[in-house]
């Protein structure tokens, strides 16, 4: 059907194979080193991930294979083999035909990856278009493309332009263009980062679904080692751009044998681990940054078994297992790392729930108004916090979280209800707080790049908030600036620097230090670990546990990674649609029985631990706020549908157990024995409303 | 027994890109880039001429006494002689004194007046933008001629026989306001951008006014665009000023001008071109060397 030859291949060699490769770029007239003497294979169908911490190479050596780098990025060394031929040396039209018919790759960002300009059918037909078919056949082949990744309906997506689809649709439609024709390897860089848990779990079972009817091998890259281990058969550990571990993924992540795996593994948190449990560990120090002169083993500067042979020798591969290597010297102890954080947990029971609540949110409701429609971003939230105590809110993006968070807040000003700090009624608008107000209630960003301002220095950022907030000038606002500063544990000298001059988790302490400037009762945290890597997320994480502890402050903590919310949180609330529905103690919440929601959420997670579990399908996407379902709004994705009291009937939120509130018809107990046994219905009764 | 290392991490270990590094490296980048260095050199000789023009020239630019008109090009006076027989070369070195006077301080103004417009339109948005937005819109409806001349008439103390003497001042004040609007759009889109940024939230949960926020918090983060803008509208401004000289809104003769010299002369280019055509390619030669600065300014903020 190739109107042009099709980019021949050699039928039994690996699917990818990396000899030695090196890659540098140009940054202002001088070489940088990127990725060090990289070397691995991917067997035919096999299923590869990449893990390491943002800036070890990870996006370039994907780069270098389908030979994308950017224009001052080269490879200086070794060869690149995909099924038997040597990409490298591809020149002109061969290069196109290697790209058009070997290798696919997908990007994080789906709605960066598709032109907004253009409908769908036309970007998807391209693919077809490319190799030889005419305009029905490709539209034919369109179809049936978008139907293999489970879109139901697929000539309406065609017709659509790539904005009017949800992110994990903009993404089924980029896998369905990637696999359209059958390559040899798919590159995946992070494809799932933006999407939402469940959305996540849908698309992952439908990558690996496919990759085995396609027989296509598959290079994972990700920093969500629980995704690695569900997806991916080997596994390499890259750091600094070498290669320090690889093998298969279950050895790797059971038998680290690495002193940075075996960090990056203890950073997490998980197997449902709480700050009164213990403190998660972290790895001290920074990657080196990119063209640094390395030391013989680029680990040293962070490892803790260092000796003085790792500054001198520098360490071989060696071989820990039938096909597990490790780049390091003291691989048999590398599990004997020792801590270099002190794990003792801290003490919660200092919660007093008698007292008069620190925050009490009543009947808090937001409507937007958007191209003439009501979107109720919140429907009637009433919420308690307790001083020293954290409430986690989770849900999927669209639930409400962070209009809640803005809310309180006083950024966004609430349509109806009311929020109290201490007894006392706080004003609905942010400009009609006084300023203790104001100072009560503070937030840290997601983002610490764009919550600092990057033209001003930290000390500038803190003094101006101490007079600001804590009515303190002169002398007295320098000392206290060298408090906080040393209170997120940055050095002194930290006050002169500009953000530029910062790493990420510096940024995100600076962030810190500043919401804790005016002595706030209560802290927004709205993902403060999420843009950050899991080495700093641990870092990050241990100090707003003790900042907590020795300042008594109240966190309402916004996080979509289930494994953080639950390590910090005290109690959870569970949103969705702008509706709570479900409210407990942390550990209530994450135990069974569950809201079917919470449910659902839970079984969408990807663990290391890997345990068997029953995923639960969400069927579609979350429904829009402007038009919610009747009745229970979750009804029309829940996995424990009723029948016609859910689709009539709103529940209320009920107490079902001491403390613990449920939206839900199912009585707890049935639930209860529901979730113990049987895994919900795959197929539901569909209900005609 | 477990080692434990508690306490502050370092700041990053040897850091290569520091902001003083990248400053450093930026600049060398600038100054090695050849279209730079052309600009600057032409752009360097006519700020000579403007604040030592008569030391320079050969001459004194408006001695007549030399031949007769229209002499051609020759040794004692290689760009030849005018219509009154004044030497053009000594009349286009000191002609740069208006322009260097003018187009720098127009700049400058109009960019800072768009500035302030700009902030305001991005960061208030809504109705303020939109009546600000509008009014602009018929602002650059208005071709930039007849927007000056309509100004400058009504700003203009006396005529005399050519055209209307306006002092450097009213130049810059005209120029400057004509400059004005574009540039607040250039800037509003830039605070646009800004304003959703959270460090400008964290500011208002510290209880911070509008112009804080607008002049400690944003204004540093566009100044780049607004360099960048600069830049551009010198070179802009430089030919604003030929054409209203031309049209005799300027320094009025005898005094040295390159706009006016064409203005004078110009219906005599079949007899003499070169009374015409040196005063141009000053002109041209100047507009050209900024705007080559201009480029690679951008390109290098734009990194």
């Amino acid at each position: 059907m190739s109107a042009e030859p099709a980019f021949e291949v050699e039928p039994a060699a690996a699917a990818l194979e990396l000899r030695d490769v090196e890659i540098v770029y140009r940054v202002r007239g001088r070489d940088r080193e990127v990725v060090r003497g990289v070397t691995l294979t991917i067997e035919k169908q096999g299923s590869y991930g990449l893990v390491g911490e943002s800036g070890c190479g990870k996006s370039t050596a994907a780069l270098s294979i389908v030979r994308y780098l950017p224009r001052n990025g080269r490879v200086t060394k070794g060869s690149i083999t995909v099924a038997g031929r040597n990409v490298l040396k591809l020149r002109g039209e061969a290069l196109r035909r290697y790209r058009r018919d070997a290798v696919s790759m997908v990007y994080q960002n789906p709605g960066s990856a598709l032109n907004p300009a253009l409908r769908v059918g036309r970007q998807v037909a391209e693919v077809f278009a490319l190799r030889g078919a005419g305009r029905g056949e490709a539209r034919e082949r369109s179809l049936a493309a978008l139907r293999e990744v489970n879109i139901a309906d697929p000539s309406s997506v065609l017709r659509r332009y790539p904005h009017q689809l949800s992110g994990g649709m903009q993404q089924r439609v980029i896998i369905a263009m990637a696999l359209a024709t059958n390559p040899e390897l798919l590159i995946l860089d992070e494809p799932t980062t933006g999407l939402d848990a469940t959305v996540e779990a849908e698309v992952l079972e439908l990558i690996s679904e496919l990759q085995e009817r396609h027989s296509t091998a598959v290079m994972f890259i990700s920093h969500n080692l629980g995704l690695i281990r569900k997806m991916c058969e080997r596994t390499g550990v890259l750091y600094a751009g070498e290669l320090v571990e690889e093998g298969p993924t279950e050895e790797i992540l059971q038998n680290p044998r690495h002193p940075y795996t075996v960090g990056l593994l203890r950073c997490i948190p998980r197997g449902g681990l709480r700050k009164d449990r213990g403190k998660l560990d972290t790895i001290p120090g920074f990657l080196p940054p990119i063209g640094a002169d390395l030391p013989a083993c680029v680990y040293v500067h962070r490892c803790a078994l260092a000796q003085d042979i790792c500054r001198e020798q520098k360490p071989e591969d060696q071989r820990v297992g039938a096909t597990h290597t490790s780049r390091c010297h003291f691989h048999e102890i590398a599990q004997q790392l020792p801590r270099s954080t002190d794990p003792t947990p801290v003490d919660t029971t200092g919660i007093d729930r008698l007292a008069i609540p620190l925050l009490q949110v009543d009947d808090l409701t937001k409507t937007f108004r958007q191209d003439g429609n009501d979107i109720k971003a919140l429907a009637g939230v009433s919420a308690k916090l307790w001083p020293g105590e954290t409430l986690g809110l989770v849900g999927e993006s669209g639930s409400g979280k962070t209009t809640f968070a803005r809310t309180l807040l006083g950024i966004v000003e609430p349509t109806s209800g009311t929020v109290e700090v201490d007894g006392q009624l706080m004003a609905p608008g942010l400009g009609d707080r006084s300023a203790s107000d104001v100072a009560a209630l503070q937030i840290v960003f997601q983002n610490p790049d764009s919550a600092l301002n990057r033209r001003h220095t930290v000390r500038r950022m803190l003094k101006r908030t101490l007079g600001k907030l804590a009515n303190v000038g002169g002398g007295e606002a320098e000392r206290r600036a060298e408090e906080l500063v040393e209170s997120v544990r940055l050095p002194e000298r930290a006050l002169s620097t500009r953000p530029t001059g910062l790493s990420g988790g510096q940024k995100q302490r600076v962030a810190i230090a500043r919401a804790f400037a005016g002595n706030p009762r209560l802290v927004v945290c709205d993902e403060p670990t999420s843009a950050l890597d899991v080495s700093v997320q641990a870092a990050i994480l241990n100090l707003l546990v003790d900042l907590q502890h020795g300042m008594g402050t109240s966190y309402v903590f916004i996080s979509h990674d289930l494994g953080v919310v639950r390590y910090l949180s005290d109690r959870i609330a569970v949103l969705y649609l702008g509706r709570l529905m479900e409210l407990g103690p942390a550990e209530t919440v994450f135990s069974p029985p569950h809201h079917p929601y919470t449910e659902a959420l839970l079984s969408a997670v990807p663990t290391i631990e890997g345990e068997q579990r029953v995923r639960i399908d969400l069927e579609g996407d979350i429904p829009s706020a402007a038009d919610p379902p009747t009745g229970c709004v979750f009804h029309t994705r829940c996995p424990r549908f009723l029948g016609a009291i859910c689709v009539e009937e709103e529940p209320p939120l009920a107490e079902v157990e001491p403390e613990h509130f449920m939206r839900c018809h199912i009585p707890i107990d049935e639930l209860r024995q529901l979730q113990a046994t049987a895994p919900p219905a795959v197929t539901r009764p569909t209900v005609e409303v | 027994m477990p080692v434990v290392v508690e306490g502050a991490p370092p700041l990053s270990p040897k850091p290569l890109d520091t902001p003083q590094r990248v400053r450093r490296e930026t600049l060398r980048l600038i100054l090695r880039s050849p279209t730079f260095i052309l600009g600057a050199i032409v752009t360097l000789f006519w700020v000579a001429c403007a604040f030592a023009g008569l030391e320079i020239a050969p001459y004194h630019p408006i001695d007549e006494s030399f031949g007769f008109s229209y002499e051609s090009p020759s040794w004692n006076h290689p760009f030849g002689l005018d219509r009154v027989g004044r030497d053009i070369l000594s009349r286009v070195i000191v002609g740069a004194r208006s322009v260097i006077e003018v187009a720098p301080a127009a700049s400058l103004l109009g960019v800072t007046l768009g500035s302030f417009l700009g902030l305001v339109m991005g960061y208030f948005s809504g109705l303020v933008d939109n009546i600000i937005g509008r009014v602009i819109d018929a602002v650059l409806a208005v071709p930039f001629i007849v927007f000056g001349i309509l100004l400058l008439t009504a700003l203009a103390g006396g005529t005399s026989q050519d055209g209307i003497s306006v002092s450097s001042l009213k130049l810059v004040i005209v120029i400057g306001l004509a400059f004005m609007p574009i540039v607040a759009r250039t800037v509003r889109s830039a605070v646009l951008v800004e304003r959703d940024l959270d460090y400008v939230q964290a500011a208002k949960l510290r209880g911070e006014r509008p112009p804080y926020i607008m002049l400690v918090e944003i204004l540093p983060n566009v100044m780049g665009p607004i360099v960048v803008e600069v830049t551009i509208r010198l070179g802009y401004a430089v030919f604003a000023f030929a054409t209203l000289a031309f049209l005799g809104y300027g320094p009025q003769p005898p005094s040295p001008d390159w706009g006016s010299q064409i203005a004078e002369q110009y219906a005599d280019i079949s007899l003499a071109w070169w009374a015409i055509v040196f005063p141009a390619l000053a002109i041209a030669s100047l507009v050209v060397a900024i705007n080559l600065i201009a480029d690679t300014v951008q390109q290098v903020l734009d990194q």
